[in-house]
């Protein structure tokens, strides 16, 4: 059930906010075998449905009053075990909660549990989790991409209708592409990253999987907002849902960039692109073709940023204060050596290596420093662009979800799946995925990007395309 | 480019990792075809350029000068490895 239908037939009282819960239960249950979930609050969900109940029945109507959700396990939720998919924080329970968290619970949102990740949010197909792989519930064999594999894999079963996520190269969008679910990025500063595991502070953005662009902006609003504790949130106006919802295709214009929809794109991908795009047409907006000509820096760039900024965010893993700490050490730095070693999985301790090798002296001015005049080189490539078009438009992912393991023993194969999601974190810029359409019976995404705080734009497009489409209707066999 | 063993082990010392010597061999080849996928920043025409470290405005705002954080003391002692006496314990530093 979606989102809005579900808060109707709360309203209406067809259903209750207890038995929503128990259906998100069994139906997490019944897709065990997805490895979706670390945790399942069963209990604590249990109890906050009745209160929503009892709420509702006080005449109460919070924005998700009564609706059962997942976090991604990178958000802080005190009480309850908070891993970041490593075993680094597999004992973690935190002493507060994220600014989300307290959100969705001011809202009467009911959590079911703590989906499965990519350690510390560093994957592209939820491999890297200490807690296991995600299989993709279109097919069990495949990757459910990453790194919130868990979160999109559950909404795409329908187990949940919404889950929280977080993009730092592409973290939210591409699986929700793989997964055939709606997923938004918003602008850099819109959600409060207070609480939230950090991984490249510059970078890192949470949002939300949902089955609709409708959906998703009704949770997406209730998580954003300014927040003193996070010093790089914005005080910006909420999403305008209601103009959003109303927004007209007519002379909207699209730009699609040559260099999103180039060499190394699957052709079942490109044909549904191509496809969407057509829709879009059809529907009054004019498709044209523009030039993000720094893009082909924009992985070099990324993966040297990330992981430069995550080398010294993951400093704070030493052994002391929290986290996993190893047996007997001999002294302080055998304690700080060894707890971080067996602490981190290996693409960890690669990007923590890579990060602090382009920051080491001899390196610093070849990789970290040009690499960060490469990032303003790629906004300024958007800025440019959006000078002519509304929104920018192409694959999410260039290929379909891959098979688990295919690209496990090949990073830079792995990485190339971000191709055309990272530039868009570079320049903070808000964007989303869509489903539309299929190649070889797996879902493909078509990303929507947006200037600066320009939600509501990319929220209306996309609204407009799924009154159009039925691509975000569609539910892997078996989930139904 | 290839990375050396020696350049891990200072990498690893610096980032306060310790490499396995059976995980060496694999680290350095997958760091290496990273690094090499680097090598492209170079062709980017960026000279003139400044660097750009964030994406949003880069002032600091400034707060007011008053008190917000509770005190959880006992919260964070009971996630702590070891703890004696309200003091972090560590192996001996000074003998």
């Amino acid at each position: 059930m979606s989102l809005l239908s579900l808060l109707a037939a709360l309203d209406d009282g067809s259903t209750s906010a207890r038995a929503a819960t128990e259906n998100a239960l069994d139906r997490a249950a019944r897709h065990a075998d997805l490895n979706a979930l670390i945790t399942i609050a069963a209990d604590a969900a249990r109890a906050a449905g009745d209160a929503a109940d009892a709420e509702r029945a006080r005449g109460a109507r919070g924005a998700l009053l009564g609706v059962p959700f997942a976090h991604k396990d990178v958000f802080c939720t005190r009480d309850i075990l908070s891993t970041a998919g490593s075993k680094m924080l597999a004992n973690f329970v935190p002493p507060y909660s994220a600014t989300i968290h307290d959100k969705l619970q001011a809202a009467g949102a009911v959590l079911i549990g703590k989906a499965n990740m990519d350690e510390f949010a560093m994957g592209s197909s939820n491999e890297h989790s200490h807690f296991g792989a995600v299989r993709n519930p279109w097919d069990r064999s495949r990757v459910p991409g990453g790194s919130s594999g868990g979160s999109a894999a559950l909404v795409a079963a329908r187990v949940v209708p919404f889950a929280t996520a977080s993009d730092t190269g592409g973290s939210i969008r591409q699986p929700a592409a793989l997964c055939g679910v709606t997923g938004i990025k918003p602008t850099y500063g819109r959600v409060s990253r207070y609480g939230m595991i950090a991984y490249a502070s510059s970078l890192d953005q949470a949002g939300v999987i949902a089955t609709s662009a409708h959906d998703a902006a009704i949770a997406l609003n209730v998580i954003a907002g300014f927040d003193p504790r996070d010093p790089t949130s914005v005080d910006a106006p909420p999403i305008d849902i209601d103009g959003a919802l109303a927004m007209s295709l007519a002379g909207l214009r699209i730009g699609r960039p040559r260099q999103w929809c180039g060499a190394g794109i699957d052709a079942g991908v490109a044909n549904a692109i191509d496809a969407a795009l057509a829709v879009y047409a059809a529907h009054g907006a004019r498709i044209v073709d523009v030039d993000l000509p720094s893009s082909e820096h924009a992985i070099a760039a990324y993966y040297v940023i990330a992981p430069a900024e995550a080398s010294s965010n993951l400093a704070r893993f030493d052994g002391v204060r929290y986290g996993h700490r190893c047996a007997n050490p001999k002294d302080l730095a055998d304690l700080y050596t060894r707890s971080r070693e067996e602490g981190f999985g290996h693409e960890v301790q690669k990007r923590i290596l890579t990060g602090t090798y382009v920051l080491s002296a001899g390196y610093y001015d070849a990789y970290y420093h040009r690499a960060l005049k490469v990032r303003r080189l790629i906004a300024e490539d958007f800025a440019r662009v959006f000078n002519d078009v509304d929104v920018i438009a192409g694959p999410t992912s260039p290929s379909v979800a891959f098979k688990l393991g295919e690209k496990l023993a090949d990073p830079v194969a792995m990485y190339l799946a971000d191709i055309n999601t990272v530039s868009v974190n570079l320049a903070g810029l808000p964007a989303l995925s869509i489903p539309c359409g299929f190649s070889d019976g797996l879902p493909v995404g078509l990303q929507l990007c947006a200037p600066w705080w320009q939600e509501s734009r990319l929220i209306g497009a996309a609204h407009a395309f799924q009154q159009v489409t039925d691509w975000h209707r569609a539910v892997p066999g078996g989930a139904a | 480019m290839s990375l050396q063993t020696s350049t891990l082990h200072h990498i690893a010392q610096l980032a306060r990792l310790r490499i396995e010597p059976e995980h060496e061999a694999a680290m350095a080849a997958e760091m290496s075809a990273v690094l090499g996928l680097f090598e492209q920043l170079a062709k980017a025409p960026v000279d003139a350029l400044e660097p750009l470290s964030h994406p949003g405005d880069p002032t600091l705002r400034l707060r007011a000068d008053t008190v917000t954080e509770l005190d959880a003391r006992d919260d964070f002692e009971r996630i702590a490895p070891s703890m004696m006496g309200g003091y972090y314990l560590v192996p001996k530093v000074i003998e």
